[in-house]
């Protein structure tokens, strides 16, 4: 290998090794190997991949613009690319081999099955754009779930297309800004709790609204008399989390939706949180008017890293007519249509269009599984067994860690705030860091921003009873470390991790975002 | 249910741990008018055989592209993917973990991100990438919005032979949040006029190489005449193979490639996930929209890799963020950068002259079935054919003979006089069998 190393991984001026740990000639350490970069093996006349020998073709028919310059990518051979990311995937924690409790990820179980028919050729092996009478099973699936998705929400209407939770949102605000227009009425304001995710007031900002903030009560829920209080002809929308961030159910829901659409706005839900109530609460019955359903949380179709996802929105009778192209529709006997164009003198006054093709259908395919697995009686065991879980783990620490809003429940997550830590020179970054040397992944920190030093434990449903208590026990363990002032066990955290903490500051001011061969720069400053 | 670990004893002991007599306490907050005593209205739990049976009916009434003489494209290429990208990106490690929030237990998913980037940007032929973007079309919505910010214009010129889903998403996302868009009229034989369209109130030009027809359109003198009016040069690529054989966008002075990415590593899958390549020049950086990562170090010096620049991102910036996205695309990137690791650069231009040659043998085929005229003097692996018949009709007609002979024009743009207009593609996965095959049965149902 002719990768080069040298002056490369030690580079700037941090760190001493630790006494205690002796170097290795390769920098590996038993089962944990230091993987280079594809470039650094430096082979670029390599291919891993051996094509059928075929005409190709003297004269190129390009028009002149051919590549005048060799693609400067190495190539591996099939055992070396094997190896290559086989070595890295090492170095990643995943749900397959522990607890993940990244609170308003819903990081649950991946069952294969879903997997496995998801590869079925029938399934993906299928071009969006074939005649439709080639692809009835297709549109039969996106139908079903749709029914599925309709009935679990108890909303008319569902836009499918939509290719994340974040594009979901942005869906359903297009719906209601142009269920809005039709209406001839230029609303300029949507309103945001405080403890919203920070998609929301971007997906606002994105169509032009003025973003005002509703603030959280004491308790950590929104007072329908301050949504009232901010209402006016000029409010286009509410955009609220429910479950909210912190956790928690807001009781008075129904009552603010109810002054939202006295007003005459619309109420958009966020349903990052319906893990939380599927099978128990239909957000149909509370006022909801467009929620987007992220169906790699809920319906469990696999994070991969940081997506795919998909973002499905269900709609009420008033922004149905809105939503955008394409869709399917049964016609009986005569089977299944896929409308992707607007017709003249039809009812449907679509927004537009979301993206290219039908939308993510491989999630689809996933999500449908696990439903349909789960079945309406497992899914709502499921949300009973999430948000079960979620409060064992908060009955179990919260003698000894702050919970900021004791007066609630907890729904499938539940909120600490870092007040168990004043006394200690320890923070919520600190308890985060120890929890990876002590084999987890740690909880969502630093979120929701409404309480000081958050941690998000969401355990879901799919961790047993024994899991838990392993998990409990190690963060008392650690809280009791962390008051006792034991600052060894969390200023070196993680130690055991594939790398220690990482400069992210020196990452940001001058960044590094792609592999160059000699970077001049960088070597003319070591 | 096969899913969930709690016994019945579990959930009474954890029940009596918290203190409450049963799980409806636990749900108290929820108002009693939205109460639900029982499960919705859906059928029950499924066995694993039940699922797997009922989800064989639904691909069964299916006419799947290996099944039959496949040659449609128009956004989404059908490409043999070598069976090891498919065995990697289900490594538990890769497929059931997230958005690497803890670099320190993330390294694998983040080195990825920084080979992924690395390769758009050669690719391309640009400075820096992003971590991936949803798909293409989205990807190129993105694109625009990011240069209204850049040059505080806020009209963007739209190219007659982009692609009609991306031009539509554009259409909406820039009508939605209040921008002006200009349209061109598609001209199907190639060489649109794009200069005269550009002048000092434009942000943007957005052209797609090749179009939607197939043609490779020499960006050089669009992006010069954009330069001139202050205006930013968008480039889009529905066929990343195309690259491979093809100047990039960023040697003929593209600011902005967006690209879908489905070619390489992604299947068809209906249209979904794919996987949105963009791409730009490193004075923009700050306005890219999308995560992105970056190389640093740890605190022992060691090499490591982190999400950064998050000060442009939702969670940071709220509604002052550049974009709404927040996570990517994240294993199609993977399957785009392990499929291009097994390729190298020598096996992506191998690959795309393969395409080529292919397209070059159909296009040549499909011109001698009487009736039939090929737009195309120039392409890469697609082209358009002009039929003496509405291309729906004969589309239909085809797939009835085993055939799925590409995408008619009338699909993406009704109701505009381009009825007869079908576009085609071939690439490696089509047989000389195939072509013959296609052109024997466009025969039969033209005569």
């Amino acid at each position: 290998m002719t990768m080069n190393r040298q002056g490369r991984q030690t580079a700037g001026e941090a760190g001493t090794e630790p006494a205690d740990r002796l170097d290795t000639f390769t920098g590996n350490r038993g089962l944990r190997i230091e993987e280079p970069l594809i470039f650094e093996y430096g082979r670029e006349r390599e291919t891993g991949v051996d094509l059928p020998a075929g005409s190709e073709e003297e004269s190129l028919r390009l028009g002149g613009l051919e590549r005048r310059k060799p693609l400067d990518l190495p190539g591996l051979s099939e055992p070396e690319t094997m190896r290559h990311y086989v070595r890295l995937s090492r170095s990643n924690y995943a749900i397959d081999s522990g607890i993940y409790p990244l609170g308003s990820c819903t990081m649950k179980h991946n069952p294969r099955l879903n997997e496995a028919v998801a590869r079925l050729p029938g399934l993906s092996d299928i071009h969006p754009l074939q005649p439709v009478s080639t692809v009835q099973g297709a549109l039969e699936l996106i139908d079903t779930l749709a029914h599925w998705l309709k009935v679990a929400t108890g909303l008319p209407a569902v836009a499918m297309s939509p290719k994340a939770g974040a594009h979901g949102e942005l869906c359903g605000m297009m719906a209601i800004k142009a269920a809005h227009q039709a209406k001839g009425d230029a609303r300029s304001i949507v309103l945001v709790p405080e403890s919203a995710h920070g998609t929301n007031p971007a997906t606002a900002a994105l169509l032009g609204y003025k973003v005002e903030t509703v603030p959280a009560r004491e308790d950590g829920t929104v007072d329908p008399e301050a949504v009232r209080s901010k209402m006016s002809p000029q409010v286009a929308a509410l955009m609220l989390t429910n479950p909210n961030t912190c956790g928690l159910f807001e009781p008075d829901v129904i009552e603010i939706a109810k002054a939202v659409h006295e007003a005459g706005a619309y109420f958009y839900c966020d349903g990052a949180n319906f893990n939380a109530i599927q099978g128990r609460v239909r957000p149909g019955d509370l006022g909801v008017d467009a929620m987007h359903i992220n169906l790699h949380k809920t319906f469990s179709t696999p994070h991969g890293g940081g997506g795919p996802g998909a973002g499905p929105v269900v709609l009420s009778e008033a922004l149905a007519p809105f939503a955008p192209l394409p869709w399917v529709v049964s016609n009986g006997e005569q089977g299944f249509d896929l409308v992707e164009h607007a017709a003249e003198g039809d009812e449907t006054r679509p927004f537009g269009r979301m993206t290219a093709f039908h939308g993510q259908m491989g999630m689809f395919v996933r999500a449908l599984a696990w439903m349909m697995s789960h079945g309406s009686d497992g899914m709502r065991q499921a949300a009973e067994d999430a948000v079960l879980s979620a409060n064992y783990v908060r009955a179990c620490l919260s003698d000894l860690m702050s919970v900021p809003f004791p007066d609630h429940p907890s729904m499938h997550e539940v909120l600490f705030d870092d007040g168990f830590l004043y006394e200690s020179d320890i923070s919520t970054l600190d308890i985060a860091k120890a929890l990876i040397d002590e084999g987890f992944h740690p909880m969502t920190i630093y979120f929701p921003l409404v309480v000081h030093g958050a941690m998000l434990i969401e355990p879901t449903e799919s961790e047993s009873k024994a899991s838990l208590d392993l998990f409990v026990a190690t963060l008392r363990d650690l809280v009791i470390a962390a008051k006792r002032g034991d600052r060894a066990r969390f200023a070196d955290a993680p130690r055991y991790a594939p790398r220690r903490r990482l400069d992210e500051t020196t990452a940001a001011r001058k960044p590094i975002l792609c592999w160059l061969p000699r970077r001049p720069q960088a070597d003319a400053a070591e | 249910m096969r899913y969930l670990p709690l016994s019945a004893d579990d959930r009474a002991a954890m029940l009596h741990r918290i203190g409450v007599g049963s799980i409806d306490d636990l749900f108290a907050d929820v108002p009693r008018a939205a109460w639900l005593d029982g499960p919705v209205d859906l059928p029950a739990a499924k066995s694993e055989i039940e699922v797997e049976r009922r989800f064989r009916r639904f691909a069964r009434r299916n006419l799947a592209a290996g099944d039959a003489a496949f040659f449609c494209g128009a956004g989404a290429y059908r490409h043999h993917v070598p069976a090891t990208v498919d065995h990697l990106i289900q490594r538990s490690e890769f497929l059931t973990s997230y958005t690497p929030y803890q670099p320190e237990i993330s390294q694998g998913t983040l080195q990825v991100l920084f080979e992924f980037q690395t390769q758009v940007c050669e690719l391309t032929g640009m400075e820096v990438a992003n971590a991936s973007m949803y798909d293409g079309s989205t990807a190129t919505a993105e694109a625009v919005l990011m240069a209204h910010r850049l040059t505080k214009r806020s009209r963007a010129v739209v190219a007659g032979n982009l692609h009609p889903h991306y031009a539509a998403v554009v259409e909406t996302t820039s009508r939605l949040s209040s921008h002006d868009t200009v349209f061109l009229t598609p001209t199907p034989e190639g060489g649109e006029d794009l200069l005269s369209a550009i002048d000092g109130t434009c942000s943007c030009v957005v052209v797609q190489t090749p179009d939607v027809f197939g043609h490779p359109v020499d960006l050089k003198p669009i992006a010069e005449r954009a330069h001139e009016a202050g205006a930013l040069l968008v480039a889009v690529v529905t066929e990343a193979v195309s690259l491979g054989l093809m100047v990039p966008p960023g040697a003929q002075g593209a600011d902005i490639v967006v690209a879908e990415g489905q070619s390489l590593g992604n299947g068809l899958n209906f249209g979904g996930p794919y996987v949105g390549l963009f791409a730009t020049r490193q004075k923009f950086l700050r306005q890219m929209p999308g995560r992105v990562c970056g190389e640093t170090v740890d605190v022992e010096g060691k090499r490591g890799y982190v999400l950064t620049l998050s000060t442009r991102e939702q969670h940071i910036r709220r509604e002052k963020a550049t974009s709404n996205i927040c996570t990517n695309s994240g294993l199609c990137a993977l399957a785009f950068t392990v499929h291009l690791t097994l390729l190298g650069g020598v096996g992506l231009e191998r690959l795309a002259r393969l395409n080529h040659a292919r397209a070059t043998r159909l296009a040549d085929a499909l011109a001698e079935v009487p009736g039939v005229e090929v737009l195309n003097k120039a392409f890469f692996n697609e082209f358009t054919v002009r039929l003496p018949k509405p291309a729906a009709e004969i589309a239909e007609a085809l797939a009835g003979k085993g055939v799925l002979g590409g995408v008619p024009m009338s699909r993406l743009r009704p109701g505009e006089g381009l009825d007869d207009l079908l576009v085609v593609a071939a690439t490696e996965t089509n047989t000389d069998e195939d072509i013959d095959v296609f052109a024997s049965c466009l025969k039969e149902v033209l005569a």
